[in-house]
């Protein structure tokens, strides 16, 4: 191995580390919907704090969400390698569990934008 | 030419053997997606004993060929846009002076999970998988050097050899 080489192995890990420090220490705020887009595009809006099921079925399969105590999760999937419904469950602000084969990203997202704290009926 | 082709079809072929064999001895990182790439070895080790484009023929075979017999075809897209990738990183860093079969190597690696994971995030259209990167950088590092250190004995033996024949 050449100087050089290690110089391009030093730089690579440093800009790895920095990347994983900065994902650690962004600001962990709690989420207040689960967004589900296809193909990039948005599928459905879904409110962390109602417990429900959500069943996708699109020509390239099926998954099946679940929202449980302000949390959303992958509960069941029919892609070959099955890493969404291995990840674990997800409630922080830009959080997301992403099946590939299905071309399919759930996203948490913070509840700022209505700039409303709290609406009573 | 014929011997040309023949060289090419030999590194084709062992390239495949290489990637039956890691199908065959899953070596698991406990990351998804990333695995050693041993035909990767046989890459590096074109891009030094034949010239650029005989290497390049090898590397899009290779993957044409794994996908459609033993590999996925789903994932063949993402396998071309790593291995695409990354032949044009090492070529050029193989180029410049200064750096070993092992640099070549590792940004090879690097290059390869970074060009799947864009090619990923085009697909999905979304640029939440960016998060995995760092961890796609420091796993392209540690299977780089891997195949790197084994390519670096491989080269200088297949040179010396090569040369003979000529």
């Amino acid at each position: 191995m050449k100087k050089k080489d290690f110089i391009l192995i030093a730089v690579i890990l440093a800009l790895a580390l920095a990347g994983l420090f900065f994902i650690r220490t962004r600001k962990h705020e709690e989420g207040r919907y689960a967004v589900v887009y296809i193909d990039g595009e948005e599928f459905g809006k879904y409110d962390l704090e109602v417990p429900q099921e959500i069943v996708i079925e699109t020509d390239r399969g099926y998954n099946k969400i679940v929202i449980e105590n302000g949390a959303v999760r992958m509960e069941e999937a029919d892609c070959p390698d099955l890493i969404c419904v291995h990840h674990k469950s997800i409630s922080y602000d830009k959080e997301s569990i992403i099946c590939l084969p299905h071309r399919l990203v759930v996203e948490v997202t913070g509840g700022e934008e209505s700039g409303i704290d709290a609406v009573t009926y | 030419m014929t011997r040309k082709i023949t060289i090419t079809a030999l590194f084709v072929a062992l390239a495949m053997v290489l990637s039956y064999v890691e199908a065959l001895i899953p070596f698991n990182f406990g990351i998804p997606g990333v695995k050693l790439g041993l035909a990767n070895l046989v890459v590096v080790t074109a891009l030094y004993v034949l010239d650029a484009k005989t290497a390049f023929a090898v590397s899009v075979i290779r993957i044409i060929l794994i996908s459609v017999t033993f590999g996925n075809i789903a994932a063949l897209v993402y396998s071309l846009a790593g291995g695409i990738l990354s032949y044009f990183v090492m070529l050029a860093i193989s180029r410049i002076k200064g750096f070993s079969p092992v640099g070549v190597s590792v940004a090879g690696g690097v290059s390869h999970n970074l060009g799947q994971l864009i090619a990923a995030m085009l697909v999905i259209e979304s640029l939440s998988l960016s998060y995995y990167l760092p961890v796609l950088m420091i796993a392209g590092v540690i299977t780089g050097l891997l195949i790197g250190l084994v390519a670096k004995p491989v080269i200088a033996a297949m040179s010396e050899y090569m040369g003979r024949e000529k």
